[in-house]
Order: structure tokens, then sequence, then C-alpha cells
């Protein structure tokens, strides 16, 4: 037993800081196909180690094993690979424009495609997703025209929000992604809220809520499991834990609970974790979340293993955190590689057809930005009018704003 | 008013399937000051139900379910309860709108009880208005009778927009005039305890006269609305005393065809001075009214204390003070 004595105050630390070598190898890594499947009407008591396991689907060899795999077919898989390409595609473009001026701000998703991407294709049209900044996978993977996106993130004349938000903060009712808040966690009991009034309406449509790490620790996180678990709401609660939330490894945020999925478990919630770069385990797992929540049998939380390999955002420069090479070393690898990987193993891909597509995808991404720039970037051509600044406030304009507006000489 | 304050759910929710009720002890108990009492028992469990002890979980819901397309009116227990809320009102309720171009909206009602004077101490008593009235895209309500709380409550719930609905608790059994020595009048025995029955709404944004006069211009609100009556009566001074209603969007027109008229203006709320509702009120008469003004704008509030137990009735503006600073106008 320790001594007793003087306190001693504890903050943990992550394994490794920049000039160290990489070290992933207390990150425990499930072989594929290990993981059982439970029935969707399992007791979440028996399978309480699946928030501590990964499921994985795709093995070293690029094979799909176990018995989460199988679901997808070939033409889905390779539309699935698509998705991802398109977004890191859209990403670097973006990123890009937001370093020669052209916007104020841009987040980028490099090395978690998967997760968003494949999980939109578990969804039926009119469920509803409560994205963070970090999900755009969920509007490419749906047909959201990449010009209004861009758009968005131009606020030009074009931009369906007016100019009013941060760039990438889209919204789209009709493609169940509900308008992104840049206060973390706040949308998580909304939409647990949601699924509720869905349950109340009796209807057939589900929510799916997500989060970071790092923003598990805010209040609104555990109002949402506490609120989800109560009312059995037909949800499924994502945590993407990319291992770091800006410069705080995802350790602060974790504290001794081992992992992120845990935190379901004092709920009764069922909690999976799932390897977050395997594009059919992420859509396997998803699939079985968003089953449960239809069948009334209540929320699910889901635990993406990932790594975010860019940036946080525009922002911020990773290299100050985090060792350079660390992304490297990160076990689980690259999503696109991955599934590219399995789909020549299948013998309906190739890398000639992948240099190919890649080529397609980027002129596609450069047409849509050439659209967009036609009805202007941030600082250059077509915006939004000062006088929409003063609309949306309300329903209808009351009369302060009515004054304000006429001494704004608009 | 207690009743009146039900009676606006009930009827707002036997009209509309789509307004849901729930909050802290509001469900099979009807809440701890009863204003849902019953409404569990007539539409059932999924309509007005019980809640955990999570503001801003119950306010976050709300949220959630208004961009659903229900129209739910939540219960905060006390205002003092009301700031693990705060983000969730802040940044998403009163944002919403604006921030998705429309694309999702929050009719959200967040009904609370209000303000003092009933021995609650610091954390049952407090008047948080003026943190809703700064914040862009809300509107915040404070009735001060049973016959507008049901008028301005369905009008708040039919509201396409998150409304704040300030409940001043010590008017819940009648009207208060500040003389906490005296016998509290029911409002069985005061005209505007009269409720109408069925379908009705006070307009959101319009103040009412509570007493017509000639001498100054008395700005109050809930509570303070009977003190100021009071201080009129007691000083004989003929006060022209305005009940706001709505404090945001305000009712600009009537203040200033009021104090234009009267050339003094005396502002009184219970919150706190510094910052205070009454600050934003007396700059805009200052703004709009200062070639009428024969004497500077007063204001009568609570003082920059946290709202203390036993000291009450010192902390709480009475009719003695109120008495006194009409006086003082009238003397500038």
């Amino acid at each position: 037993m320790a001594d007793a004595g003087m306190l001693r105050f504890h903050v943990p630390e992550p394994e490794v800081r920049p000039g160290g070598t990489p070290d992933f190898s207390n990150v425990t890594i499930p072989k594929a196909g290990s993981a059982p499947r439970p029935e969707i009407d399992v007791d979440p008591r028996t399978i309480r180690d699946m928030a501590f396991s990964i499921i994985r689907v795709l093995n070293r060899d690029g094979e799909a094993v176990g018995p989460w795999a199988g679901l997808l077919s070939d033409q889905e898989l390779l539309e699935g690979l698509r998705h991802m390409m398109t977004l890191r595609s859209f990403d670097q473009r973006m990123q890009m424009a937001q370093r020669q001026g052209k916007t104020s701000f841009y987040m980028q998703h490099l090395g978690e495609e998967a997760v968003s991407c494949a999980f939109r294709k578990a969804l039926t049209k009119g469920d509803m997703n409560f994205p963070t900044y970090r999900q755009a996978g969920l509007l490419i993977a749906d047909g959201y025209p990449m010009v209004t996106m861009m758009n968005q993130i131009y606020s030009n004349e074009a931009d369906p929000l007016k100019g009013r938000q941060l760039p990438i903060m889209y919204s789209s009712k009709e493609h169940g992604f509900f308008s992104i808040s840049g206060n973390l966690a706040t949308q998580y009991i909304q939409a647990v809220g949601w699924a509720m009034a869905s349950a109340i309406s009796n209807d057939s449509r589900i929510a799916a809520a997500w989060i970071g790490d790092g923003s598990t620790a805010e209040s609104d996180f555990h109002a949402a499991l506490v609120f989800a678990s109560t009312y059995k709401a037909p949800v499924v609660l994502n945590v993407v834990n990319n291992q770091w939330a800006i410069s705080t490894f995802q350790g602060i945020a974790r504290g001794g609970s081992g992992t992120f999925a845990a935190r379901g478990l004092g709920f009764g919630i069922p909690s999976l974790r799932v390897d977050g770069n395997d594009y059919l385990a992420v859509h396997a797992v998803a699939k079985w979340a968003i089953e449960r929540a239809r069948r009334n049998l209540g929320p699910t939380l889901v635990e993406y293993v990932t790594y975010r390999v860019g940036a946080h955002s525009s922002s911020d420069d990773p290299s100050a955190y985090r060792p350079k090479a660390e992304s490297d070393a990160w076990p689980l690898g690259d999503p696109i590689v991955r599934l590219k990987n399995h789909l020549i193993l299948r013998g309906v891909w190739s890398d000639e057809r992948h240099a190919q597509a890649e080529a397609e995808i980027l002129e596609t991404v450069i047409a849509a930005q050439k659209e967009a720039e036609s009805h202007g970037t941030l600082h250059a051509g077509g915006k939004p009018s000062t006088r929409d600044m003063f609309e949306g406030v309300y329903a209808e304009m009351p009369p302060h704003l009515r004054r304000q507006r006429q001494q704004a000489g608009v | 008013m207690i009743e009146a304050i039900r009676d606006a759910m009930d009827v707002s929710m036997g009209r509309d399937e789509r307004v849901v009720v729930f909050g802290e002890d509001v469900g099979f108990f009807g809440g701890v000051f009863r204003c849902t009492q019953g409404l569990q028992a007539k539409y059932g469990k999924s309509r007005c139900f019980d809640a955990p002890i999570s503001e801003a979980g119950i306010v976050g819901a709300a949220i959630g379910m208004a961009a659903y397309g229900l129209k739910p009116c939540v219960e905060v227990q006390f205002a003092d309860y009301v700031y693990p809320a705060y983000d969730q009102i802040v940044s998403e309720a009163a944002r919403l709108r604006y921030r998705s171009n429309g694309d999702f909206t929050c009719p959200i009602v967040v009904r609370m009880p209000t303000g003092g004077g009933i021995f609650g101490g610091q954390t049952h008593s407090q008047s948080p208005e003026a943190l809703f009235t700064h914040v862009s895209g809300l509107k915040v309500i404070v009735p001060s009778n049973p016959a507008d709380a049901k008028g301005l409550l369905i009008a708040a719930i039919e509201d396409p927009d998150a409304v704040i609905f300030l409940e001043p608790k010590r008017l819940y059994n009648g009207p208060f005039d500040g003389h906490h020595d005296r016998p509290v009048t029911p409002w069985s025995k005061h005209d505007l305890g009269e409720v109408a029955d069925g379908h009705y709404t006070v307009p959101l944004g319009k103040a009412a006269i509570r007493r017509q006069g000639a001498a100054v211009t008395v700005l109050a609100y809930g509570t303070m609305v009977y003190v100021a009556e009071a201080a009129a009566a007691e000083t004989g001074i003929d006060a022209e005393i305005i009940d706001l209603r709505t404090l945001l969007p305000l009712d600009l027109e009537t203040i200033v065809a009021s104090v234009t008229k009267t050339g003094r203006c005396v502002v009184v709320h219970e919150a706190t001075l510094t910052s205070g509702f009454g600050a934003e009120l007396s700059a805009l008469v200052q703004e709009h009214c200062f070639y009428h003004l024969e004497a500077p704008v007063v204001r009568v509030a609570g003082w920059d204390t946290p709202y203390p137990h036993a000291q009450e009735w010192d902390y709480f503006p009475g009719p003695a003070r109120v008495g006194r600073a009409l006086v003082e106008t009238l003397e500038a």
C-alpha cells in the first residue's frame, strides 16, 4: 500500500512530446474479426467488455473478417471509397483556400474520413445528425452539393447561411444535418431531445449525436447520457476519439476510465468501441446501433478509435505539442488506403483506377471551387448584404432591430 | 396566478398536440409550486413528465424537441437554478434561427419562478432577467397578474421563437405591495385575478398602464408594479405606472409617450442595480425623451449584494424606498 504522507497532485501526460519517438505500444489493438456481434436486443450487462475492446473488420492483409463483415456490396464499398476520397480532396482544396486568404478558418478531416462517411450510409432519409465540426462526410456521403458547402466556407453571396456562421458550420435539415454550434457538447443533449420528440410523436426516425473525446468532459455530455438512458431515447451516441483535443491529449478528458465507451456503462447503455479507420467496421457498428434505436431498444454509445492526422483547425500547429511522425506510427492506419487495399483484394479496384479516380475527383472539386468563387470569397466578390445581418434574429423583426438597421443605414 | 399559468398550459396542450411540458417534479406531482398539477393525468406521460435534475439537460432536450417540430414549455424550478442551462439558452436557443438562416428554429418556452419576498435566501430569490434581455434572439416576459400571465404564456407558447417566462413567485398567491407585515389580498379579491376561460392571448411587446398619472412615470414589472402602486398611494403623488409585461421586445412607444407627458421617470426592479434592466430603461428614456425631462431618471433596485436571507426586507425595494424616489424626482 502507498505511504500516507504528503499528498501528491497528479496531472496525466501523453506518452511522448515533440522531439520524442512516437509510441503507441500502450494501445492494444485486438485482431480483426475477433469481436463478437451480439444480437441487437442483448442485455447490456453481458457486453460490458466491448467498451474496452475494438471491433475491427479489415485485417492487415486487407481482408474483411469476422461476424461484423459482409454487409456491404462491392458497389457500396466503391461508393464509400469515393466519398472518403472526395472529402479528403475537398479538405485539401479548402485548407489551401484558407491559406490563400479566401476564407478565415477551416477544419479538415484527414485520417477520420471513414467515421462520418460510413455512418451516413447506415442512416435512413429523415434521420437527424447533430454533428460537430469534423463530420462533413455526413453531407458528402448524402450527396449534398460541394459547391453549397464552399459557398458557406467563403461566406459569399450564395452562402445559404447568409454569411452569419463561421466557415464549415453547415446546416441542412433536408440532409439530416443539424446546424453546427461552435460551443462543444451542447448538441449532444439536443440530439437526445430530438430523439425523444420522435418517440413522443410515434415517428420512426432516429437521431445521431456527435462529440469528440475532449468534449465528453462537458456536463452536457453527462446530461445527454442520463436523458438517453432514462427515456430510452432512439439515439446513437457517437464519440469520435481522435486522440487530441487541440493540444490536449485524450487522457485529460478520459481520466481513469480507460476508454470513452466506458462512460456509457454506468448509465446502462450498451457501449461499443470500433476501429474508426475501418470503413466496414464503422458502417457495421453504426447499422447495429441504428437498428437498436429504431426498434425501441434505446440508445447505444459508440466510441470511434481514430487519429487526427492534421491540425485541429487552420489556427494551430500540431508540431508544437506532439511528435511530427506520430500520425505515421498510428497503428490503425489510413482509412482510404485500407479500403482501397480491400477493394483491390476483392478484385474490383486497382492502383491505376485509384489514381485515375483521384484525378477525376480533384477535377470535380476544382470545378465546384471555381463555381463557388464566382459567387465571391470572404474578402472579394459577391457577399451577403449588411441588411441580411439584421434578418432572422426572430421570425418577425422587433422594433428595436428595425431602428438599429435604420441607424446602420441599410 | 398559479391556476392561470396552469390553465394557459392546459389550453395550449388541448389545442396543439405538439405542446409538451416537462421539468423537475412537474409530472406526477405537478411542480413544487403546482403549476402543472393535473396535466400529466389529463394529457398522459408523453406530454407531461418528470425530468432529471439537470437544467442544461431540460433546456437542451427542449431545443432538440423544438428542432424536431414540437413546442416544449419547460419549467426550471427556480430562476436561481437556470445557470447550468445558460449556455443552452444563449448559444443555442437564441441563435438557432439566425445561424441556420431559418433552416432550424427554436419555439420553446422556459418558465421559471423569479424574485424574492418569500424568505428564500440567495438561491430562491434572484431576478436574472437582465441576463436574458442582453441576449439577441430571446424574448423575455415578466407578468404581474393572473389575467396577463395566462394570455402572455399562451402567446409565448404560440410564438415561433425562444421565450423566457419569469413568474414573480411573490405574486403567485396575491398582489404583493411590499408591506410584508400586512396580510396579502388574495387574487380572488383583485380585478386582475379574474381570468377568462379558454383561449386568449396578450400580445408580446405591449406594456399596460396600471395607473394613469401626470406627475411622474414609473416603469416597473412583476411584483414592483404593486410596490409602485402602494408608493403612489402613500405619497399621494400622481404617478403614471407602466407595467412593462414584456421586457424584450420592449414597448418603447408607451414609455416615450408617458415620459414625454410627465417629464419625470422612476425605474423600479428587484434585481441588482448595476447593469440591471433599469440601466437599459434609463438609457432609452434619456435617448428618446431628453428634451422633455425635468429631472434625472431615478433607479430603485435591489442593492448590489447577493440576495440576503435575514435582511430580506432591507434589500427588497419596498414602498418607502420607491416613495422616497418619487418625492426626490419631483423635488429635483
